[in-house]
């Protein structure tokens, strides 16, 4: 197993294009956190509002960016026919996915944790500034703060989920484009839905099973009663999306020829 | 010295050159692979498929009608229809209304002393009785207080209108949709105003001190009967929703407003007798106050009104429930086109094309085409069928769906039909500057359907959204809004209730300038970049 690791961390490390997807990962989840720290302010949205939350916003672009590393490790090996050489030095095929899932993991924790560190960071500089003070009844952004801490760690839990959720679709798929598009359509088309459905049963439901709707209840920190579903419980939910994924990718990489 | 031998030559005859074969050659490239076929076909059942889900089971909170006091939440929604007006257009016709009959021509004068406002303690939908009152405050900037001439009482009549409003000055507004501005007025200081009906005309008139008088504007009222009701009119409108108040059903905030009048002066074929009091129109068609009406005061009227006479915006569904699918077909459609361009690579039968027609601009150009085309095709039919099935299942649910005209629906389709080809374009376009399916089905998602993520399910405020919806691709939805957005009604004009910044062409134009500078990108990346 350890052999089986070492070669996948060597195929992903010494890959140009793994670090360039990590950096931008973390760029894109920055910026986007901090361009929308800067575009809200005390004065249009007033009390009451989830400041954790808002500076995590990046996640929505550079939970994107993940995806394409965590295709790319599979389905990427398929495009360039290494997939054949990878299963003859490595016949159990299992191994290779496990491997394949816990180098991922790796990566997306670490470029992760930078980026809502950053993120964070970014919230903590800029909000004060735009008037979400004490004085308003907004505490500075801070880790030390449980709630805080909950949504910085969780969030990092859900890229991971996120790598894990694109590894097993690419796996059963094969093809990078189209397990691109349904990573990414699962992802953002369950809070369109939900916003477009009518009838807020329905709307309710969407949330509570969408992967992004109820992975990211673990970034609220306030109003937590009026979730479609609570925090942990919402990680859950996009924790079965993923294993199910593996599962669907473990299954047909087993059985079916390369 | 033996001859040189002739160099070889195919005798089949030579093809024909030009554009027209690597165009044909493209598109039977598409349509003998038979998974993009079917994928096609796929994106177009997906959207009409998902209209279903868009416009089933729907239940859309409606309008409080039945107030629980004990707790403050709301027994029972309705699902008014609004009352139509002119040209069978959905209106909101609810005032209050003190009158009398008029024959023939006539005019009346009256003297509006002020004008002021209450508003509703909680929000639209779940405040308890007791809130309905409300504190007095300064009037709903589009308040009205004023006089008015209507063919009858029952709402949608048409009408001509003068009145002093909340922050708008005085403002002459005829047949709901007319709004002429007249002078700049305070809601506190004295205003005398006038409407005169002379023939098929009805002029308005106003002055600040009774003497001097200004002229406002004038409205037909051809095809009135000769008969009609006259008087002072009091309203007021649903506060614009606040962003931290916007809960799923609640449109704003009702508001009431009352008014001090002088004596009115009548001349011409008023009927004599007493004045009549009236709340008119159905006021559960929009939030209202329940503490309206009228008293006398000296010799003229104190009058509370809560309602709206004008457009209305926001009681029913529009096109784009039934369009909701259009996001599924709009991410099949990138993946097929990324895919078109980037299979070349996989595959690499980019060699052979390149060989066949070296001229590798117009690959692209025949690439696009023929993706568009398809595109096009699946997005316009696919429309074309999910609006009427999607508006019928709401219909069919009792829900009230906005009447669109023959041409508007035109546009829709056509533009969801050019929504979907351009952002097919745009992926192919990337697919060839990034020869990776992965990361050409990413750009494009991230630059299409994410701002419309984050202006609907993120916590930006409204500000930020409509920057998004300007600047971005998704600007291009713009295509799909069919209800404009009227000056002289307050309501949150916001994407996420179906308002876009831009006008349609516009939005689409942001789209197509997008995927044109990908083109741009890609050719010239095609021409200097081995394949």
């Amino acid at each position: 197993m350890s052999a089986t690791l070492r070669a996948e961390w060597t195929k992903l490390r010494t890959t140009a294009a793994t670090g360039w997807l990590l950096l931008g990962s973390v760029a894109l989840t920055v910026a986007l956190s901090g361009v929308v720290a800067l575009a809200v302010t005390y004065a249009s949205v007033g009390a009451g509002q989830d400041i954790t939350r808002l500076s995590l916003t990046g996640v929505y672009l550079g939970q994107a960016v993940v995806a394409i590393l965590a295709v790319a490790t599979i389905a990427g090996e398929y495009s360039t026919g290494m997939i054949l050489v990878t299963l003859t030095a490595m016949p159990r095929r299992v191994s290779v996915l496990a491997a394949k899932a816990a180098v991922v993991s790796a990566l997306v924790v670490a470029a992760g944790t930078v980026a809502v560190l950053g993120s964070i960071l970014a919230g903590r500089l800029i909000l004060v500034g735009n008037g979400f003070t004490t004085a308003h009844g907004y505490a500075l952004l801070s880790l030390s703060h449980g709630p805080t801490l909950r949504a910085a760690f969780g969030t990092v839990v859900y890229l991971a989920l996120i790598g894990l959720l694109s590894l097993g679709i690419a796996t059963a798929v094969r093809e990078p484009a189209v397990a691109t598009g349904l990573v990414l359509g699962l992802l953002y088309l369950f809070p369109i839905l939900a916003a477009l459905a009518p009838d807020p049963h329905l709307r309710r439901h969407l949330e509570q099973i969408g992967p992004m709707t109820a992975g990211l209840a673990i970034q609220a920190t306030t109003n937590l009663r009026g979730l479609p579903i609570g925090p942990w419980a919402g990680l859950g939910v996009l924790a079965v999306w993923a294993a199910a994924a593996l599962l669907a990718g473990g299954l047909t990489l087993a059985r079916r020829d390369a | 010295m033996s001859a040189t031998a002739a160099p070889y030559r195919s005798s089949l005859a030579d093809g024909p050159g030009g554009f027209t074969p690597v165009l044909r050659a493209e598109w039977t490239k598409f349509r003998t692979v038979r998974g993009w076929v079917i994928t096609a076909l796929a994106s177009a059942l997906l959207i009409v498929g998902f209209a279903y889900l868009g416009t089933f089971a729907h239940h859309d909170g409606g309008i409080c009608v039945g107030p629980n006091p004990s707790t403050g939440t709301c027994r029972s929604f309705s699902h008014p229809t609004p009352p139509l007006g002119p040209g069978g257009v959905a209106v909101t016709d609810t005032y209050y209304f003190v009158h009398r009959t008029l024959t023939g021509d006539g005019s009346i004068t009256v003297r509006v002393a002020s004008l002021s406002g209450r508003i509703q303690g909680g929000n639209g939908n779940s405040a308890s009785v007791a809130d309905m009152a409300g504190a007095p405050g300064p009037a709903q900037p589009w308040a009205k207080a004023g006089l008015i001439l209507t063919a009858g009482t029952k709402p949608g009549s048409p009408y001509a209108a003068v009145m002093l409003t909340g922050a708008h000055g005085v403002r002459m507004q005829s047949d709901y949709f007319d709004d002429v501005a007249g002078p700049a007025a305070s809601p506190s200081s004295p205003r005398w105003l006038r409407l005169t009906r002379s023939g098929t005309t009805v002029t308005a008139s106003e002055s600040a001190d009774g003497r001097t008088w200004t002229a406002v504007g004038s409205a037909q009222a051809a095809g009135w009967p000769r008969t009609v009701q006259g008087g002072m009119f009091v309203t007021s409108p649903l506060t614009a929703p606040t962003e931290q108040a916007l809960l799923p059903g609640a449109n704003g905030v009702a508001t009431g407003a009352s008014a001090t009048f002088g004596a009115p002066n009548l001349q011409g074929g008023w009927s004599p007798g007493a004045w009549t009091s009236q709340d008119v129109g159905d006021n559960r068609s929009i939030p209202t106050l329940s503490t309206v009406g009228s008293e006398r005061s000296g010799s003229g009227f104190t009058i509370a009104g809560s309602g709206d006479i004008g457009p209305s915006v926001a009681a029913g569904d529009t096109d784009r429930n039934a369009l909701t699918g259009v996001f599924v077909g709009l991410i099949v459609l990138i993946v097929l086109g990324a895919m078109f361009m980037t299979a070349e690579y996989r595959r690499r039968l980019i060699h052979t094309t390149l060989t066949a027609s070296p001229q590798r601009g117009q690959v692209l150009i025949a690439k696009a085409l023929v993706i568009g085309a398809v595109a096009f095709v699946a997005g316009a039919v696919a429309a074309a069928v999910s609006i009427p099935l999607g508006n019928h299942i709401l219909r069919v649910n009792g829900n009230f769906v906005y009447p669109v005209s023959a041409p508007t629906d035109v546009r829709v389709i056509l533009g969801t039909g050019a929504l979907v080809a351009l952002a097919a374009v745009l992926a192919l376009a990337l697919g060839a500057i990034l020869r990776r399916g992965a990361g050409a089905v990413t750009a494009v998602i991230a630059l299409i359907v994410v701002p419309y993520v984050l202006a609907f399910a993120s916590a930006l405020p409204a500000g930020a959204s409509q920057w998004l919806m300007r600047v971005t691709p998704a600007a291009a939805f713009a295509v799909e809004q069919t209800l404009p957005q009227y000056h002289q009604v307050s309501y949150l004009y916001t994407p996420s209730e179906g308002f876009y910044p831009l006008a349609p062409g516009v939005g689409l134009a942001v789209l197509a300038a997008y995927a044109l500078v990908a083109l741009v990108v890609a050719n010239r990346v095609l021409r200097t970049r081995d394949a």
